[in-house]
């Protein structure tokens, strides 16, 4: 891992544990696939195992569980109201996915699956098209609505509706690169400051001295970055709920 | 605040007038008293907002916001742009246009994220408002046609 040091992306680098194909299509099993794959067990086992019990006085586990059970709901209420908790499911599992993903992550040598823009531009598109797909069945046409907003002279709606679609169509694109940029800058900036610290250290004893800095500022970012992983993983429920509102009520 | 203060002023002198007689200097001091007043008020407020200002999301946090924003509504029009050239073969003028349009729709995005302007579905909330503001900029619209 010496070699790595000196190169703070090589972090994020795809390997292929399994190499499938299937036709044309190169269907392997990565170091990505396999962390997606860690994640959904722990996120799952966890929340099986601390509901398990259902017990009236709760476990410490499962007040853990009952808090970000609560907690999405009650985000999910603010944001779409009472018709909103029919989508429930999907936005407790897509909080726990990036939430879970995001925390393992910040362990060393382990893969941050949220840190390629494919995978959480693909979480955005899934909360697009269900925001597109539930909005027509359930209004028709009327859901097109939401591009024409009222009270806006005639003369300037064909131009303020191209803007407000090219809105809309930029908002899954808005919801991953946060969500990505975010994780990819922390571990980089996070390598970056370890990194400093081994190559100060082998540069003699004055250098030793002076890995201190960054190496409480690795420290500091470490607990930074776990901020970041709440925060984000809080972010990409929170637009989910608004977006999932504007399915809902298109305006009306 | 300091609009409302001259406001309460008369109803706070005349529950003095009622305990005690009224006196030039007793309203000068009460003017003062109130002045002093709202001048906390408006520094405490100020703190307060200060304080919200550093208790939001981290710094990063924000500019990867705004930033993600913005440049997605670029991206977003120059690509529709784009895929309406290659369908049409009108390279470049709609790519130019949709570039443009991407820009007015990034900041939009911007102003909406920073809660400036309200969202799509909020906005027909308040449509009155909003049609104030709006039939203001379309006398600018006709202006150059007519």
């Amino acid at each position: 891992m010496a070699a790595d040091k000196v190169d703070p992306i090589h972090q994020f680098q795809i390997t292929k544990i399994l190499p499938i194909q299937v036709g044309h299509w190169d269907v392997s099993f990565t170091n990505s696939s396999l962390f997606m794959a860690v994640v959904v067990i722990l996120a799952t086992g966890f929340l099986v195992m601390a509901s398990s019990s259902r017990a009236m006085v709760p476990s410490r586990w499962q007040v853990v569980a009952e808090m970000a059970y609560s907690f999405v709901a009650d985000t999910l209420r603010d944001a779409a109201g009472k018709a909103g908790m029919q989508f429930f499911p999907l936005v407790f599992s897509l909080f726990m996915f990036v939430l879970v993903a995001n925390l393992i992550g910040l362990v060393p040598y382990f893969f941050t699956v949220t840190s390629h823009i494919i995978v959480t531009f693909s979480l955005a598109i899934l909360v697009i098209g269900i925001v597109i797909g539930f909005g027509i069945w359930k209004h028709g046409f009327h859901f097109f609505n939401l591009f024409v907003p009222k009270g806006v002279p005639a003369a300037l709606i064909p131009l303020v509706t191209l803007i407000e679609i090219i809105s809309f169509l930029s908002r899954p694109i808005s919801l991953s690169v946060r969500l990505f940029a975010n994780m990819l800058a922390g571990h980089i900036t996070l390598k970056v400051f370890a990194g400093f610290v081994v190559t100060l250290s082998a540069a003699g004893a004055v250098g030793t001295v002076g890995s201190i800095l960054p190496l409480a500022m690795a420290v500091a970012l470490t607990a930074l970055e776990f901020l970041v992983a709440f925060l984000q993983a809080y972010v990409f429920t929170v637009l989910t709920c608004m977006y999932l509102n504007d399915a809902i009520h298109p305006g009306h | 605040m300091i609009e409302r203060s001259p406001g309460r002023d008369p109803e706070t002198s005349e529950a003095d007038l009622s305990a005690a007689a009224r006196t030039p200097t007793d309203e000068a001091a009460l003017a003062a008293r109130l002045e002093r007043l709202g001048g906390t008020l408006e520094a405490r407020r100020a703190a307060e907002e200060a304080e919200n200002a550093k208790a939001r999301p981290a710094g990063f946090a924000q500019a990867t916001k705004i930033a993600s924003e913005f440049v997605a509504g670029v991206i977003v029009g120059g690509g529709l742009g784009w895929v309406i050239d290659r369908a049409l073969g009108t390279t470049p003028w709609a790519l130019i246009v949709f570039v443009l349009l991407g820009f007015a729709a990034g900041v939009l995005n911007v102003l909406r994220a920073e809660g400036v302007v309200a969202g799509a579905g909020t906005r027909l909330r308040e449509a009155g408002k909003n049609s104030g503001s709006a039939s203001g900029r379309s006398d600018e619209g006709p202006g150059p046609t007519a």
